[in-house]
């Protein structure tokens, strides 16, 4: 991996046709290998922000890098994998073929393939399900079907649009924690959308706190606990700390919002 | 956890097994119902001489084991018994109904996967689509094989294009609402791979779709029988169920079981067709329970 940053985002502004202003004078630059989360009120623009980073919406005015190209480029490059608030898994799909899927997008061949998918079994810890139907799945591990897919082919960056947000809240911690130990083990770089404070603080290096109506950045918060993060990380005072303070910081904007409007 | 949201594939195996045996005892039971209503109307009918909505005697309701006779006596004195008769007028339909069939699912899946991928053509051409179905069947059909008859092309398969005139458009339509079936967010994610149309259509929609297909095979199954009993007739084509329903109509009051025994046939055919396709659902669609239609 070299020094440009997994993504750099400058004058990124984004109206829909209504009228209506997303983001608006939006910059930022995640470095690779960092855990960087996007938290805000409800409307803030952070899923859309999400999507412009992968293409799969253009921006009104503003570049995007990825891996230093055009966001389109690094979209056709295969740069990222997504994950949403939904699995999104082709019901008609195993396990293994849903986690396949863009492998074979990719061309890559049969023994590739499963070799491939037999890791990232091991590695989501859903070994002796690779043929089951994802309707025969809980939420939880539909997820992990999900991330697994979006590791398939590798990608430098992974998005994540809420993965966690439809899961009942031991599910979601056990998750956050497979996450971390996921992104460790594939050295990829995350950008997580989240409108829950403590995940937010608990998974990542730093959190980018959003302001709604336009989704302006409203300030920035680096989390300096120490790595690897454990279940005991949720109780230590720093952890507390950096909670209040995001917590802060969108309050902030939100009273910045009252001021404007 | 993996236990509970894992079914028992023994026990799913056993449960099958006696769903299937209690559905084959209802088939029992619902054709010996039916068999006593008929003839629990037929006694009551002509003690009571009832005349409304139609006289019931021997030649308007035959007893219904005299229809099932009816297949073991010969249908010109030392000749072939009826049942070997209607076996083959039944293969000769049943030909022109497969070969409809075939076309009329290819034609509707090739014209729902053009449809799906024009907003301007899903406008221009479907009043059109519409519009065809409107059209008499029997009206059509004898144009249909004296106009290829012209070209040179068997009457058996100019019935097989009546017959696929009724199949395409359940499928073609039906395949449609599939192929448009598949939510935002699959299709985001086909995006996010940069994947292609050509990949989008035989990755996402089609999968996609195949429930659609499925209901619209089972409408088509029946229709296409329909189809090429209806075109043979105005035809004169004597080699299948259809003329030989024109046939016994005319000697009816001579020998009403006769026909009777053709509808049989004909139903039976019908069945025939659609079993078929329920079976192949079973063998190639591995959804979600409430998804299969």
């Amino acid at each position: 991996m070299n020094d440009r940053p997994a993504v750099a985002i400058s004058g990124l502004t984004k109206q829909f046709k209504a009228g209506v202003t997303a983001l608006s004078g939006i910059d930022l630059e995640v470095q690779p290998r960092e855990f960087i989360s996007l938290i805000g009120p409800s409307g803030c623009g952070k899923s859309t922000l999400l999507r412009i980073i992968g293409d799969l919406i253009e921006p009104s005015a503003g570049t995007v890098e990825v891996n230093g190209k055009p966001a389109h480029r690094a979209r056709l490059d295969h740069d990222y994998g997504i994950v949403f608030q939904e699995a999104v898994l082709y019901d008609w799909r195993t396990v293994s073929k849903n986690i396949a899927l863009p492998l074979e997008l990719l061309r890559w061949s049969r023994e590739k393939r499963s070799a491939r998918v037999k890791e990232l079994l091991d590695l989501v810890e859903l070994e002796g399900f690779e043929d089951h139907h994802p309707w025969q799945l809980s939420g939880g591990m539909q997820q992990r079907v999900a991330i697994a897919r979006a590791l398939s082919f590798d990608p430098a960056l992974l998005l994540m649009d809420e993965p966690f947000g439809a899961l009942d809240e031991m599910t979601r911690e056990r998750l956050n924690l497979e996450l971390l130990r996921i992104w460790d083990a594939s050295g990829s770089t995350i950008v997580f959308v989240t409108h829950s404070i403590p995940e937010a603080v608990f998974l990542s290096t730093r959190v980018v706190v959003m302001s709604a109506r336009p989704g302006r950045v409203a300030g920035l918060v680096e989390v300096d606990l120490p790595q690897p993060r454990t279940a005991r990380t949720r109780e230590e005072p720093r952890f507390f700390e950096l909670v209040t303070e995001v917590r802060e910081r969108l309050a902030a904007g939100g009273a910045e919002l009252e001021v404007t409007a | 956890m993996a236990s509970i949201a894992i079914e028992q594939p023994g026990r799913a195996r056993v449960g099958e097994a006696t769903h299937a045996a209690k559905r084959a005892g209802l088939v029992v039971v619902g054709v010996a119902v039916f068999w006593g209503l008929w003839e629990a109307y037929r006694w009551i009918g002509e003690t009571l001489g009832i005349t409304w909505p139609f006289r019931v005697d021997a030649t308007n309701m035959p007893h219904i084991h005299d229809m099932l006779a009816a297949f073991n006596k010969p249908l010109q004195p030392g000749g072939p018994t009826l049942l070997h008769y209607e076996w083959h007028w039944a293969l000769f339909t049943a030909k022109e109904a497969l070969l409809g069939f075939v076309l009329g699912a290819l034609i509707g899946f090739g014209l729902a996967v053009l449809l799906a991928h024009s907003r301007i053509l899903r406008r221009g051409l479907l009043p059109y689509i519409v519009i065809s179905q409107t059209v008499p069947i029997l009206a059509v059909a004898p144009m249909v094989v004296v106009g290829l008859g012209t070209k040179g092309v068997t009457p058996w398969i100019s019935v097989a294009v009546i017959a696929t005139f009724l199949t395409f458009f359940p499928v073609a339509m039906n395949t449609l609402r599939g192929l448009l079936s598949p939510d935002p967010r699959s299709l985001e994610l086909m995006r996010s791979y940069a994947a292609d149309r050509r990949s989008v259509l035989w990755k996402l929609r089609v999968p996609a779709s195949l429930p659609f297909v499925f209901s619209a095979l089972k409408l088509s199954a029946t229709a296409c029988v329909i189809g090429a009993i209806i075109g043979e007739t105005p035809a004169s084509i004597q080699d299948g169920l259809g003329g030989a329903i024109v046939n016994f109509n005319q000697y009816y009051s001579t020998g009403p079981e006769r026909l009777w025994a053709t509808n049989i046939v004909c139903a039976v055919l019908g069945l025939v067709f659609f079993t078929a396709i329920v079976v192949a659902e079973r063998l190639v669609l591995h959804r979600a329970p409430e998804h299969v239609a």
